[in-house]
């Protein structure tokens, strides 16, 4: 059993370029299809609760699935198995790299690389815009963001903590109005 | 040359509790602590994001594995990459054990509607960061005087961007080969 869901995760972690949300319906069609491990009400679930913990998706459902399968012994062995055709491959690829990172005909393609990848990260960001509750406040929250660290005011983190603690207290102001409104 | 793995652990661990919402959301904490740092310089770190995006496999797992491999080795993809991925496994043990109504609690979701937001502004910032720098070869925002206009990097910014636009669905590795194709042509040939 630890060897099927090292292999599946395995497969998931080999097959899946772009990872992140390219990775669902893989998931979705080994763990529920095929092998009946979890329910699709519980394949949602774990969307959502990826979806509201930090670090990657194939992360937290290859946990979650794992210990639903084998507990904690279950989780160990999907995750490993999610994460190792990344590691092998990526190292390969990286030793392979440094020893060409210097040659001018690279250099020339990265150039142009470089600013793929910048535009690739803008439409990433107008994604996600796309996907928030719009109001005035996740308006604000996104302008301070943005200024914030382009101006180098503060580090990434207290930057999040600030929009964090924000949205917690809209949040209990928000419930303390609703309860007046009751009564 | 322990205590640079431990380094590694600890800054990777750092980023893994603090992203939300997936790969790119990892970018701005990864940009910061590896400039910070001096690990790399920004180009070379952009490099290793397009090799990133363009691999099998979760990015943040990519990310973290190259960047731990270029400062220590073998060892260093280790330590690196389990740091990244232990705050999710930890948290998800947790939930998964006895949290199960995690995603409605209240706090939770006061949490993320305010988290969400101004990480989507903290991408963008980057994403601006990295087009000033790409493009136009300004390197710090305060040295945007220094603006180099130059119409081979511009041309390759509006021929990918417009593409970009006109087929959304278009997968990251192919706008990482198409830019790179450009850029060998326009800065190697031309």
């Amino acid at each position: 059993m630890y060897l099927t869901l090292f292999w599946t995760f395995f497969k998931i972690g080999l097959f899946t370029f772009g990872g992140g949300y390219a990775m669902i319906p893989f998931i979705h069609s080994y763990t529920v299809t095929k092998y009946n491990w979890i329910s699709e009400k519980e394949f949602m679930d774990i969307i959502a609760i990826s979806e509201s913990t930090p670090g990657p998706i194939a992360i937290n459902s290859a946990t979650y699935i794992g210990h639903k399968v084998k507990g904690i012994r279950g989780s160990f062995f999907a995750t490993l198995g999610v994460m190792l055709p990344s590691i092998i491959i990526i190292i390969l690829i990286a030793s392979f790299f440094m020893q060409y990172k210097e040659n001018i005909h690279v250099e020339y393609a990265f150039k142009g690389v470089r600013i793929g990848v910048s535009i690739l990260i803008i439409n990433a960001a107008v994604r996600m815009f796309r996907k928030l509750d719009k109001n005035i406040l996740s308006y604000i929250l996104i302008f301070i963001g943005f200024t914030l660290l382009l101006f180098d005011v503060l580090s990434v983190i207290y930057v999040i903590i600030i929009g964090a603690l924000i949205g917690i207290l809209t949040q209990i102001l928000a419930k303390q109005r609703g309860e007046e409104d009751v009564s | 040359m322990f205590l640079k793995l431990l380094e590694l652990f600890a800054t990777f661990f750092k980023i893994g509790i603090f992203t939300f919402g997936g790969g790119y959301a990892m970018i701005p904490l990864i940009t910061e602590e590896v400039l910070n740092k001096g690990w790399m310089s920004k180009d070379q770190l952009i490099d290793f994001i397009a090799i990133a995006e363009s691999t099998p496999g979760a990015f943040a797992v990519n990310i973290s594995t190259f960047i731990g491999y270029n400062q220590q080795n073998i060892l260093g993809a280790l330590f690196a990459t389990v740091g990244v991925a232990l705050p999710s496994f930890i948290i998800i043990i947790i939930i998964a054990k006895i949290f199960h109504h995690f995603s409605e609690n209240k706090y939770v979701i006061g949490f993320l509607n305010g988290a969400k937001p101004i990480i989507v502004g903290v991408i963008f910032s980057v994403g601006l960061d990295f087009i000033l720098s790409s493009v136009f070869g300004i390197k710090e925002i305060n040295l945007i005087k220094n603006i180099i206009i130059n119409w081979k990097t511009i041309f390759i910014f509006v021929f990918v961007f417009s593409l970009t636009r006109i087929k959304e669905r278009i997968h990251p590795i192919y706008i990482v080969t198409i830019s790179g194709i450009l850029g060998y042509i326009l800065f190697g040939i031309l």
